[in-house]
């Protein structure tokens, strides 16, 4: 898999990124829709290999904030850098960034007219113009690799939700991002296959991918995460490690939101 | 052959049935030309109009302002204007504006000739339908399955080619069903610039054979063969389009 490193987007000759540095950097960012401000001045950094957790309650603004990152949402200001590549630039290249981002959704979005294993082929043969023989071969790695061997075939509409999930993570890192975003990707699942997709989720962490995750999993956040940051009305209201944001909440509003949901 | 010339002919002597299309041979190949135009006309605008309402509604979505404009006038045109005024239009009205051509024979020859200004007219008249119908579909993609394809790195081209188009078809086809057979019955309307088309050699025929009634049926029962074939071909695209456990292909 380490074939690909000489044309890395993240490699250091395409933007003077060093491992040394946060991959993604978020400084002071904000975002309105409408009269409605979203975010308002949010900063963190995420190093590479980290897991961040970004929980909090609904309409919080945590779902735009890792849009943000893959520049599926514009910023009204601030700055995201993502392994040195400002995102918030008009003349942003798009594809670089989206090859070094993955993300994954709440709906799956899989594409229904394409088998799983097509699906997980289709980017890297159409976008990034790779041979076909080699990315077949690499899909259906993947693919064995969520544990879906023997799904090649199926169409997204033959799968259930958990099964979908885990092709939509395999299409994702088909493409060799540098991190990965996982927007409440379990959300739509039903209390059994929540597991499955989360094990797949825990096993990409542990082999050392970056992670940024919008979850309501809390015990997942909480044996998983290397950081857990809580959002209430734009912006970030508390943050520190599994074990002391869960055991110690300094702040009434995390307080409340724990209370809530535990 | 003889034997059955000569069944038809008595046919018409005994009933008056005359379909001279079966047993004189002149009308018979007048008849067998026209149809064959007829599915030159229908083929040539089906698929052209097809190719028009894919790249309309794509430019629909465009985000400059003016290819959007010229996009919904060239709807807005066509839409609300009779398909024959069209045909007359580019034939009586454009055609001679257009710089003139020198034929084989080295005599001065308009750009187009009738059949293909029929083809270009029909194309543009099915095509602004086709644009509506297209972006039918195309709305009725989820925003979330585009956000997916974005964050994978396609640009709007191969957004729209490889996912939105792909799937706005299998939405919109019904509609576009209706509009195509709507097309090939159009087709007739070439017969107003002398298009030698199925109801124009029709006339020749029934004007030289005095069978009007007959021919009459015969054009119906074309017309019904003809839209039949249509439909069966759009059917069998639609079963192959089907998409198992989703939407039509669910059931199967």
């Amino acid at each position: 898999m380490g074939a690909d490193a000489l044309t890395s987007p993240a490699s250091p000759a395409a933007t003077g990124w060093t491992p040394d540095q946060p991959i993604v950097s978020i400084r002071d960012v904000r975002k309105s829709f409408g009269a409605v401000e979203v975010l308002k001045g949010v900063s963190f950094d995420v190093r590479k290999g980290e897991v961040i957790c970004v929980i909090g309650p609904s309409g919080s603004g945590k779902s735009t904030l890792i849009r943000c990152v893959n520049a599926l949402v514009g910023i009204d200001s601030g700055s995201i850098t993502v392994a040195g590549r400002e995102v918030n630039d008009p003349k942003l290249d798009k594809l670089a960034l989206r090859r070094t981002v993955g993300m994954v959704f709440q709906q799956y979005n899989l594409f229904p007219h394409r088998t799983a294993l097509q699906n997980v082929m289709m980017a890297p043969v159409q976008v990034l113009k790779q041979d076909k023989r080699e990315v077949e071969a690499r899909a259906r790695a993947l693919l064995a690799k969520v544990r879906l061997s023997g799904k090649e075939d199926a169409y997204p509409g033959e799968l259930s939700g958990g099964q979908q999930q885990r092709v939509a993570i395999a299409r994702s890192l088909a493409m060799r991002p540098e991190v990965m975003l996982f927007d409440e990707v379990t959300a739509a699942l039903d209390p059994e296959t929540v597991k499955e997709v989360l094990v797949t989720i825990r096993e990409l962490a542990e082999e050392g991918m970056t992670c940024i995750l919008v979850t309501h999993e809390m015990g997942f956040a909480r044996s998983l995460a290397d950081h857990i940051y809580f959002t209430d009305r734009g912006v970030i209201v508390e943050h520190g490690p599994p074990a002391e944001f869960f055991a110690a909440p300094k702040d009434e509003r995390t307080r409340a939101f724990l209370g809530q949901i535990l | 052959m003889d034997a059955l010339a000569e069944w038809f002919r008595t046919l018409y002597e005994t009933t008056g049935v005359n379909l001279t299309i079966v047993y004189d041979a002149y009308d018979r190949q007048r008849f067998v030309s026209g149809l064959g135009m007829t599915i030159y006309l229908s083929t040539a605008s089906v698929l052209i109009s097809i190719v028009i309402g894919a790249v309309g509604a794509w430019a629909q979505g465009s985000p400059l302002r003016l290819l959007r404009g010229l996009v919904n006038g060239f709807v807005v045109v066509f839409r609300n204007t009779p398909p024959l005024v069209q045909i007359f239009f580019f034939y009586f009205g454009l055609s001679p504006l257009l710089p003139y051509v020198e034929d084989m024979d080295g005599m001065r020859a308009p750009l187009f000739s009738n059949v293909q200004w029929a083809i270009i007219s029909l194309s543009l008249f099915a095509g602004a339908f086709n644009v509506e119908i297209f972006r039918s579909g195309i709305e009725a993609v989820p925003r979330s399955t585009i956000e997916a394809v974005e964050s994978l790195g396609y640009g709007r081209l191969g957004v729209y080619l490889h996912v939105v188009l792909p799937l706005a078809l299998r939405v919109c086809l019904p509609a576009l069903n209706n509009n195509l057979v709507n097309l090939l019955k159009t087709t007739t309307l070439a017969y107003a610039i002398a298009v030698p088309e199925t109801l124009y050699v029709s006339k020749q025929i029934w004007t030289d054979s005095q069978n009007v009634p007959t021919m009459m049926i015969v054009l119906l029962l074309v017309y019904v063969g003809l839209v039949g074939v249509l439909v069966w071909i759009m059917h069998r695209w639609e079963r192959r389009l089907a998409i198992p456990g989703y939407g039509q292909g669910a059931a199967r």
